[in-house]
């Protein structure tokens, strides 16, 4: 069986910077992978290679299909979804304009997805008229992973989920991600550079260096191993 | 260095003989037809002296040519000047003007100037029908008429004099920092060149310019009412700059050939109907801009080889600026 | 598009100014149309004159908030599009079947121009370029009727018979009314269909976020040519209801003032506010109209020159117009 996300020597480019040198990485379905590294290694544009939001050469298949120059309509027609950095709320909408828009792929009534939705973020039901800009930081983190579960995606894709959050909200953040992970088999592509918490929630992680891989490997031994820690991961 | 000087000079004087000698090989009927065309091309200029040196697009410059055909009208016609005496004074009245105009549209930008100044265009030839005991209304002032000859060689001195006035101006520190402005204004601004000023003195020569074409097209006419000067010739102004190319002095000669020429020779021809114009020039227009935004300039250029100079990237003054958000 | 939340209440002495304005000027009309009937019968007609810029003027901002580009070819469409309504009630067709069918053909039309003149245009160049083709499109199109139908004034025929209506015993033209009616209703249905429907849904995240937009599955472009579309069919009600009435005579450069007030009423509401656009379309309708009636000087021709004006000292005192409102800041 095809892993669910495979990027073979990937490289991209804004304007005449060269972000990616040939990066390899898959993610299995059901997986929870971390991508790892200091500011600057290539890790939300990678995202953006997969997502279509940049220019890059290389090969990425999404379960075998292989992405030719798609854009990110069409990507995330194929049941991806990106919760990029900054979160890409539509601020000046309410939050419930905001669920409809993440379930803009989808065609039916959309009463199951919510209700699904609300599981996860049950004070969400009370705010739907509110202002999605007047929501606070972390607020509008898990309101972006609301909107991306309204997809009801195959593999979710999360840049720096944990950035500029309270660390009660950021630990809620990760619960929710290995629940839903665990819950309905959504694969999960993190970018984060809050290392301990992802090696905590994810099954596999990859480390990026100045744009390629320096290495891989479950989280348990990469957790394990201190010189790896210490130099790559800060802790 | 002295090679494209000299190179230059030999283009410049090669047109400036064509010009000359052009009118003997023609009847004077088509001699004024070329006045016509000298018209535009004053007019053209000034127009892209403003837009190619600080990015200000106006499509209004059809006031200030009825400012200009106005004063040389009124003068010849209720006061008995000489008729190419009263170029000058267009000038003046029409650098008055520009910079008049030329303080408050500092604070627009790109759209939102061209906003403004098209409802100047269609707001003019109104006040002009308004205020009838000036401007004839609706009825017009009939002026003296000259031979084709005469107007020919009144037009193309004109163009002459203001090229030269363009080169002279050019030349020493105002020209520097008009390219300054031109190039970077942030960093021109941070040299010390004060960019209200130099864009204000851009709108007051191109407006200059303009009212003496006006002078020159109501000679020409010898008539003039409001509607000759109607948004139909901001238009058209605007069409031959678009052709020259927006910024450049160079495709000036050709845009308003071009502007000039085509309806002629499409109708005369009986190839189209002359309705069929307009629509011709609206699709050139938005070709244009399409494929080669920067007009017959960049073409020239590759031709002829010439070092045409033509503004970087005048474009990116945007809109938002005036957004208070 | 228009406004997303209900009018929230301003929060400093100055946003409490405008809405104060706009009370005091409807208590004004109101009083005056009940003391005088001249009064009522010029303010009614020019609000049926304010509907029409309001109409266009909803149009021109449905196209700025999507993408900061000044139509100038608005007007234009119109033109050409009423056009062609006269064009099918000349052939036999009757007038609600021209007008529906009209503004079923206004709509792919502006999908074209889209597609054909703008986008090659905003892929190349930036906004400037795009102003600068939209006015290509202008001349064309005004050229383009010229061609078609000569230049000759025509006659348009009207929706509403040529009656007045009693209220109070004052007579109001049916056609003034009908005109309010249909403009406020086009507008109505435009908001209707951005507020409650997907599509509507759809483009508005486009015209606010359009790189957010497109990932969730949206898809842009198509949204800006849905914009134009809709733009193109709003410019046809207006056309119509301009052609109808008496102050506007069927030919090619029908729409260039309309137009002009239309811009004035856009930017009185400030560029992205539909609501203020039709607020200020109604404003300038009806106070132009009464300026024009009671004040000896202002003769026909001064009044274009007057909503120039009036444009003018927005832009320069209050760029953000009259109902700029503070957006949420973009994080």
């Amino acid at each position: 069986m095809p892993p669910l996300l495979a990027l073979r020597d990937v490289d991209a480019r804004y304007g005449p910077l060269r972000a990616l040198h040939g990066v390899t990485l898959t993610v299995d379905e059901g997986e929870i992978v971390a991508l790892l590294g200091a500011n600057g290694a290539g890790k939300t544009t990678t995202l953006r290679a997969v997502s279509g939001t940049v220019k890059r050469g290389g090969t990425i298949e999404l379960s075998g299909r292989i992405l030719r120059r798609e854009g990110p309509e069409a990507v995330a027609r194929l049941g991806v979804a990106h919760v990029p950095e900054g979160r890409g709320t539509f601020a000046e909408l309410t939050v419930w304009e905001n669920l409809r828009l993440g379930a803009f792929t989808r065609r039916g009534s959309l009463d199951g997805d919510v209700k699904r939705v609300l599981g996860f973020f049950p004070w969400l039901d009370g705010r739907r008229a509110q202002q999605a800009g007047t929501l606070s930081g972390g607020e509008q983190q898990m309101l972006a992973l609301a909107r991306a579960m309204m997809q009801r995606p195959r593999l979710l894709m999360v840049d720096e989920p944990s950035l500029g959050l309270a660390p009660l909200v950021v630990s809620e953040i990760f619960r929710i991600l290995k629940e839903l992970n665990e819950r309905e088999g959504t694969a999960v592509l993190l970018v984060e550079q809050n290392a301990r918490h992802s090696l905590a929630a994810a099954h596999r992680a990859y480390v990026l260096e100045v744009g390629r891989v320096a290495f891989d490997g479950a989280t348990d031994a990469l957790a394990r191993n201190e010189a790896i820690r210490r130099s790559y991961l800060g802790y | 260095m002295r090679q494209r000087l000299v190179w230059q000079l030999v283009v410049i004087g090669g047109v400036a003989a064509a010009i000359a000698l052009l009118p003997f090989a023609l009847s004077d009927y088509h001699r004024s037809e070329g006045a016509d065309v000298a018209v535009f091309a004053i007019a053209i200029l000034g127009l892209n002296i403003v837009t190619g040196y600080t990015g200000q697009i106006s499509i209004g410059h059809g006031a200030f040519m009825a400012l200009g055909g106005y004063t040389t009208a009124i003068l010849t016609h209720d006061h008995g000047w000489n008729d190419v005496a009263t170029l000058p004074i267009a000038l003046l009245v029409g650098f008055g003007a520009g910079v008049i105009v030329g303080v408050p549209a500092l604070r627009f930008h790109g759209a939102y100037l061209a906003l403004v100044t098209f409802a100047v265009a269609l707001a003019v030839p109104q006040l002009a029908k308004n205020y009838s005991h000036f401007t004839g209304g609706t009825e017009g002032l009939a002026l003296p008429t000259h031979t084709g000859l005469w107007l020919y060689a009144v037009g193309w001195a004109a163009v002459a004099v203001v090229y030269a006035l363009t080169w002279l101006l050019l030349r020493g520190r105002t020209g520097r920092a008009f390219r300054a402005v031109r190039d970077s204004e942030v960093a021109a601004a941070s040299a010390g060149v004060s960019l209200a000023v130099h864009k204000t003195l851009a709108f007051g020569i191109s407006a200059a310019f303009a009212a003496v074409a006006g002078s020159v097209y109501v000679l020409v006419n010898n008539f003039v009412n409001p509607d000759v000067f109607g948004l139909q010739l901001s238009l058209y102004v605007l069409i031959g700059a678009v052709v020259a190319g927006l910024g450049s002095l160079w495709g000036v000669l050709i845009g308003a050939a071009f502007v000039q020429l085509l309806p002629i020779g499409l109708t005369s021809s009986h190839a189209l109907s002359s309705q069929a114009v307009p629509v011709i020039f609206g699709a050139i227009v938005v070709l244009v801009m399409a494929l080669i935004p920067r007009g017959s300039a960049e073409v020239l250029r590759a031709a002829v080889g010439l070092p045409i100079r033509v503004r970087s990237d005048h474009h990116s003054s945007t809109p938002h600026s005036l957004e208070a958000r | 598009m228009l406004a997303v939340a209900a009018i929230r209440r301003p929060r400093t002495v100055s946003g409490w100014i405008v809405p104060l304005l706009l009370v005091a000027c409807c208590i004004f009309l109101l009083i005056g149309s009940l003391q005088s009937s001249l009064f009522a019968q010029q303010t009614v007609s020019g609000l049926a004159n304010g509907g029409i810029y309001a109409s266009l003027g909803v149009a021109l901002v449905l196209i700025y908030r999507a993408t900061q580009v000044i139509n100038f070819a608005q007007g234009a469409l119109a033109t050409f599009t009423t056009y062609i309504a006269w064009q099918l009630m000349s052939w036999g067709l009757g007038y609600w079947g021209a007008f529906v069918l009209t503004l079923a053909i206004a709509f792919v039309f502006g999908i074209a121009v889209e597609l054909v003149a703008i986008r090659p245009v905003e892929r190349r160049g930036n906004v400037l370029t795009v102003v600068i083709a939209s006015i290509g499109v202008l001349i064309l199109l005004e050229g383009a009727v010229g061609w078609i139908w000569g230049s000759e004034v025509k006659f348009m025929p009207s929706a509403f018979p040529a009656r007045a209506i009693h209220v109070g015993g004052v007579a109001f033209s049916l056609q003034d009314l009908g005109t309010i009616g249909i403009s406020i209703a086009a507008v109505v249905v435009l908001w209707a269909l951005f507020r409650f429907t997907k599509v509507g849904l759809a483009m508005r995240a486009s015209a606010l976020r359009p790189e957010a937009a497109r990932l969730v599955g949206v898809r842009v472009s198509w949204m800006l040519s849905l914009g134009w579309g809709l733009a193109a069919a709003l410019g046809a009600v207006a056309g119509l209801m301009a052609a109808a009435s008496p102050s506007v005579l069927l030919q090619p450069s029908m729409m260039d003032g309309v137009l002009i007030y239309a811009f004035a009423a856009a930017v009185l509401g400030g560029l992205e506010s539909a609501a203020g656009a039709v607020v200020g379309g109604l404003a300038i309708g009806a106070l132009l109209n009464l300026l024009g009636s009671y004040v000896s000087w202002v003769t026909p021709q001064l009044l274009l020159p007057a909503a120039f004006v009036l444009m003018l000292v927005v832009l320069l005192v209050k760029p953000s117009g009259l109902f700029g409102r503070t957006h949420v800041r973009r994080v």
